[in-house]
């Protein structure tokens, strides 16, 4: 067991590798420093020698992997590969174009977004198993036809139309929340309502139909047949035996998604002007602000990986299959 | 349990539910039988005659889209198809209890089999703690389960205690009837004895009535009291074992006795069924066996029959139970016999495979950086000669290695060490193009013929595939000529090749296998358990097929199977396969009737059919596997030697080879 974690950390790193170098290749190869000093001083200014003072102010101004220039070991480490990717790894992040240190940006960034991001997750999670649920229970008889029926139509609006109207419903006609805004402390709570309902609802209809899939997978199987066979109720059969399984797949799917809920939603943040990391990342769009936008590239491809290794490890706690590999 | 009443089925109906107007399909269709108490009743019939659903619809668990349309059951004096939900359940898994065919499929995987046992103990008797956990060991305990299985999941038990994990399961409520569907279909011989012995001796100890399921005439035999046959949904004959056995009434049941292979019918053609069961939503007329039945005439077309008793208690559907078949009806009753002599092999026919010292070691890998540390010895040293126009049989328990061996002699899998010659030909370094062509001498047929074919190509495309590459000398036009030639020879006809695989049957599918197999005339044809996923009436026209196409072209056969009735049809010799060994080979008819390596003495002791006899057991303080004989740890006649050293093959009078320190030359 303790073999298996460290073999899967073990082989996470030359991925972690790969995704740094990927990373440098978009952000310093295709997307050159010169490129990115033409796009901030704009069409105008663009001389050469704006450009290298561009460059000299940002940070910029080394050759990508090789420094001929640099004594010994500084051939390879005064180069933006060393500076600007790997310090990734150290959550060296830099400065943004308005001379802020990202890293304390993001540090108190992503706990308004962990704020909605958690919470959405959670009830999410219950919310649709419920649902499936009862569904299946339910299965064949008109009731489950109009929840699939509910559940497709909910699926094809877009998630733009939850947030507006539930704003519109809930804030602008009946002053139930706050249209959007965000506070610190405990008056972050009526704030954060509204997200997350939006968040749950749209999300409804795609995960109770997966969900409702697998649970109907699990019924047809031969040994929830045995567990009726010995007289269990369908409430036990239902509860222990469908549950039971089906939340294997559901539990290590959603695994998957956890260290992400710190990166917050892009949209929802910006719409309910929530002052998290998405918002952070569409405003540093905005503004081409590449600092910020690669690092939190960067953490979003480092969060996933991280996602699936936890998958995996999820597995080997709640299949006793996997647990003995 | 005092109140035992037995069980009685009258006029059981299933439909297939059908939102729209549609015609009712009725897939069991006026089911009458009766279980005494105590006593075992044998459900018998071909696949989808409506076995499992007539056990389904007693338990009231008709699986969703199927109903109930019509019957009566009585367990005792309680009415179970008139009980409310409620009550039922108390039944199930309580008076009534029904086990499986799919050991593998029929357990919770992801709960342990002590909790599986307590649940169905919490359901019907509501114990304390300490209760619970004694009254689970006693269970186990009585399936011949150890304690320590109660901790193991599912995934960690063989086939056989998965099975026992599931009766005990069903013992629970202490049932007066339990219904075991197929229970040892997807088992060993070896195992299935076991278990067939464990449910005769529960059934015994307990006085439960048995309503056992199966199509396998043997079983029946070896445990039936009393015989319910099936057909098309209904019941055709029911009689006691001995007049069944002795004189078998109904036309289906008579053609049921004669297609099953065995050694004395050895070389002739298994008679066969023509036809097959009539598909679901048929409608009837006359009696359902009228398509396929060689007696039928006009009445049995114009009238259905009724269930009708004999002198000697049998009750049987059939016209000629009240009247003889009149002497001047069309058709001729049974054909003449059809059985034809093909001629032994009698020249001394010429070498075709050579197998020398054959071994498939897989690596075991372990720890953090996956090092190798030790081997299965999956095929171990395995000799094998065969020649041309010969059958060799390749007999032994699932995991034994047969498949392994099969697929290195067809260098699908890179042998570890030791050759293969073909036709004087030395196989072990070609590759490329040279092995290529070597492999066009030898083909495989396998076990499952639906898994082997590719559903979204036509027939015709499929066979021209391997042509194709294996012949790619052929111009279209003769490709198509050589594919039509190819499924007439196998019985299909010319116009299955328009047809794709899943609009044929389970027997059909194997003849499109087998056709493949000889599209680029192969002289060597591996058959890895070519019927065992087939129905007995099947069976025989699959069996007959192989026998007309060896006789017709000298192929050798490497008939790799668990079925010894089938071998002592087929095989000319036959090699009993233990572990990766050969532990003993010979000529069919002198080892099966004389078996000389304590192995092939359990196999066929565990052939059903042969009443279940009491394997000697393994004397206790038996020595432990290692460097020794395999088989030591199974072994009632293991000596101390025989844990030192693995014993050396020797060659005895008639070419019988024997590898056990038991066994010496005399
Ligand atoms: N869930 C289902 N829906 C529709 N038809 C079904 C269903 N289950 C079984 N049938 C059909 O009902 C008929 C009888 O099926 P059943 O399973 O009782 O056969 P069986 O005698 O047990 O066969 P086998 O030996 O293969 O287990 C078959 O034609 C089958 O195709
Ligand atoms: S009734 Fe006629 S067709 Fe049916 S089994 Fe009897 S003889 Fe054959
Ligand atoms: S060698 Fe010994 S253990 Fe092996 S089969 Fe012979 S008697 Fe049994
Ligand atoms: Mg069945």
């Amino acid at each position: 067991m303790l073999n298996y974690v460290i073999r899967r950390v073990l082989y996470a790193i030359p991925i972690l590798i790969g995704v740094n170098l990927i990373t440098f290749a978009l952000f310093f190869v295709v997307n050159t420093p010169d490129d990115m000093a033409r796009i901030h001083l704009g069409a105008k200014h663009v001389t050469p020698e704006a450009i290298e003072r561009w460059k000299v102010e940002h940070g910029y101004d080394r050759p990508l992997l090789f420094n001929q220039e640099a004594e010994g070991t500084g051939k390879l480490t005064e180069t933006l590969f060393v500076n600007k990717s790997l310090a990734l790894f150290a959550l060296d992040f830099g400065l943004a174009d308005d001379g802020r240190d990202i890293a304390r940006e993001i540090g108190t960034r992503m706990w308004p977004s962990l704020a909605i991001a958690l919470p959405t997750f959670l009830v999410g999670l219950a919310v649709y198993i419920s649902f499936a649920l009862t569904l299946v229970f339910f299965r064949a008889t008109y009731l489950d036809l109009t929840g699939v029926v509910l559940s497709v139509v909910l699926m094809s609006i877009s998630g733009l139309f939850y947030i507006i109207g539930g704003q519109y419903l809930l804030g602008k006609l009946w002053h139930l929340v706050p249209v959007s805004g965000y506070a610190p402390g405990w008056g972050m709570f009526k704030f954060l309502i509204l997200p997350i309902a939006v968040g749950v609802v749209s999300g409804l209809g795609d995960s109770s139909r997966f969900y409702r899939t697998l649970f109907l997978e699990e019924i047809h199987k031969d040994y929830v047949r045995t567990a009726r066979a010995k007289g269990l109720s369908e409430r036990v059969v239902l509860f222990r035996h469908v549950l039971g399984n089906a939340m294997i797949p559901i539990l290590t799917g959603a695994v998957v998604v956890i260290p992400r809920l710190f990166l917050g939603s892009l949209i929802v943040e910006s719409f309910f002007g929530i002052p998290g990391l998405g918002s952070y990342t569409i405003e540093a769009i905005q503004a081409q602000d590449f600092a910020i936008v690669r690092s939190m590239v960067f953490l979003g491809s480092v969060l996933y990986i991280v996602g699936l290794l936890l998958t995996d490890l999820s597995y080997t706690l709640v299949d006793p299959r996997v647990r003995l590999e | 349990m005092a109140m035992n009443g037995g069980l009685s089925v009258r006029g059981l109906r299933v439909a297939i539910h059908h939102e729209g107007g549609d015609r009712a399909m009725r897939p069991v269709d006026g089911v009458d039988f009766e279980v005494a108490p105590g006593e075992c009743v044998v459900l018998l019939g071909e696949s989808g005659c409506g076995k499992s659903l007539t056990a389904l619809a007693l338990m009231r668990l008709l699986p969703d889209g199927l109903e109930l349309a019509g019957g009566q059951a009585r367990l005792g004096d309680t009415d179970l198809f008139a009980l409310p939900e409620q009550d039922m359940r108390r039944v199930r898994g309580g008076r009534l209890a029904m086990i499986f065919q799919e050991p593998m499929l029929s357990l919770n995987p992801v709960l342990t089999v002590g909790q599986q046992i307590g649940e169905a103990l919490e359901a019907h008797r509501h114990p304390t703690a300490e209760q619970a956990a004694a009254e689970t060991s006693r269970l186990l305990q009585a399936v011949g389960l150890e304690d320590r299985h109660g901790t193991s999941y599912p995934f960690q038990l063989s086939g056989g205690q998965r099975q026992r994990a599931l009766i005990a399961t069903m013992l629970a409520g202490e049932p007066e009837l339990l219904i075991a569907d197929e229970p040892t279909t997807a088992l060993d011989v070896t195992v299935q004895a076991q278990i067939l012995r464990l449910l005769k001796q529960l059934r015994s100890e307990r006085g439960m009535g048995l309503l056992l399921i199966t199509h396998d005439l043997d079983v029946a035999r070896d445990m039936a009291d009393r015989v319910v046959v099936m057909y098309a949904g209904q019941v055709v004959e029911v009689a006691s074992r001995e007049a069944l056995y002795a004189r078998p009434f109904h036309p289906y049941t008579r053609k049921l006795f004669s297609v099953l292979p065995s050694a004395h019918q050895r070389h002739e053609r298994l008679e066969h069924i023509p036809g097959s069961v009539p598909p679901l939503g048929t409608v009837f007329t006359g009696c359902r066996f009228a398509e396929r039945c060689a007696l039928a005439w006009e009445r049995c077309h114009a009238e259905a029959p009724d269930s009708q008793t004999l002198d000697d208690g049998h009750v049987a559907r059939c016209h000629l139970v009240s009247a003889p078949r009149p002497e001047n009806a069309a058709g001729a009753g049974y054909p003449p016999e059809t059985g034809r002599k093909t001629a032994e092999a009698e020249q001394v026919a010429a070498e075709l495979l050579e197998v020398t010292d054959l071994a498939v070691h897989f690596p075991i890998r372990k720890g953090l950086l996956r090092r190798t540390v030790g081997q299965v010895k999956a095929v171990d040293g395995v000799s094998l000669s065969l020649k041309r126009g010969e059958t060799l049989a390749l007999v032994g328990e699932s995991g034994c290695g047969k498949t392994t061996l099969a697929k290195a002699v067809l260098r699908l899998i890179e042998p570890t060490s030791g050759s293969v010659r073909l036709e004087g030909t030395t196989l072990d370094r070609l590759d490329g193009n040279a092995l290529r062509v070597a492999r066009a001498s030898m083909q495989i047929v396998f076990q499952d013929p639906f898994a082997s074919l590719n559903p979204r190509m036509r027939v015709g495309e499929i066979l021209e595939e391997g042509l194709r590459s294996l012949r790619p000398e052929l111009h279209r036009g003769h490709r198509a000529d050589v594919v039509a030639g190819l499924l007439e020879k196998v019985g299909l006809g010319r116009d299955a090749a328009l047809r794709y695989p899943h609009a044929f049957s389970g027997g059909q599918r194997q003849r499109i296998a087998i056709a493949r197999a000889l599209a680029v005339e192969p002289r060597l044809l591996i058959c890895d358990e070519p019927t065992s996923a087939l129905d007995v009436s099947v069976q025989a026209q699959i069996l007959s097929l192989l026998q007309d196409l060896q006789a017709g072209q000298g192929l050798g056969y490497l008939f790799i199977t668990h079925n010894l009735p089938v071998v002592g049809y087929l095989a000319h010799r036959v090699a009993v396969m233990y572990r990766g060994r050969i532990v003993e080979e010979g000529v069919a008819q002198d080892l099966m009737g004389r078996p000389l390596h304590p192995y092939t003495n359990l196999l066929l002791d565990s052939a059903p059919g042969r009443g279940l006899p009491e394997v000697a057991a393994a004397p206790a303080g038996r020595p432990e596997a290692g460097v020794g004989c395999s088989f030591a740890a199974r072994c009632p006649m293991a000596v101390a030697e025989c844990a030192q050293a693995a014993p050396d093959t020797s060659t005895l009078a008639g070419g019988r080879r024997v590898a056990c320190h038991r066994v010496v030359p005399e």
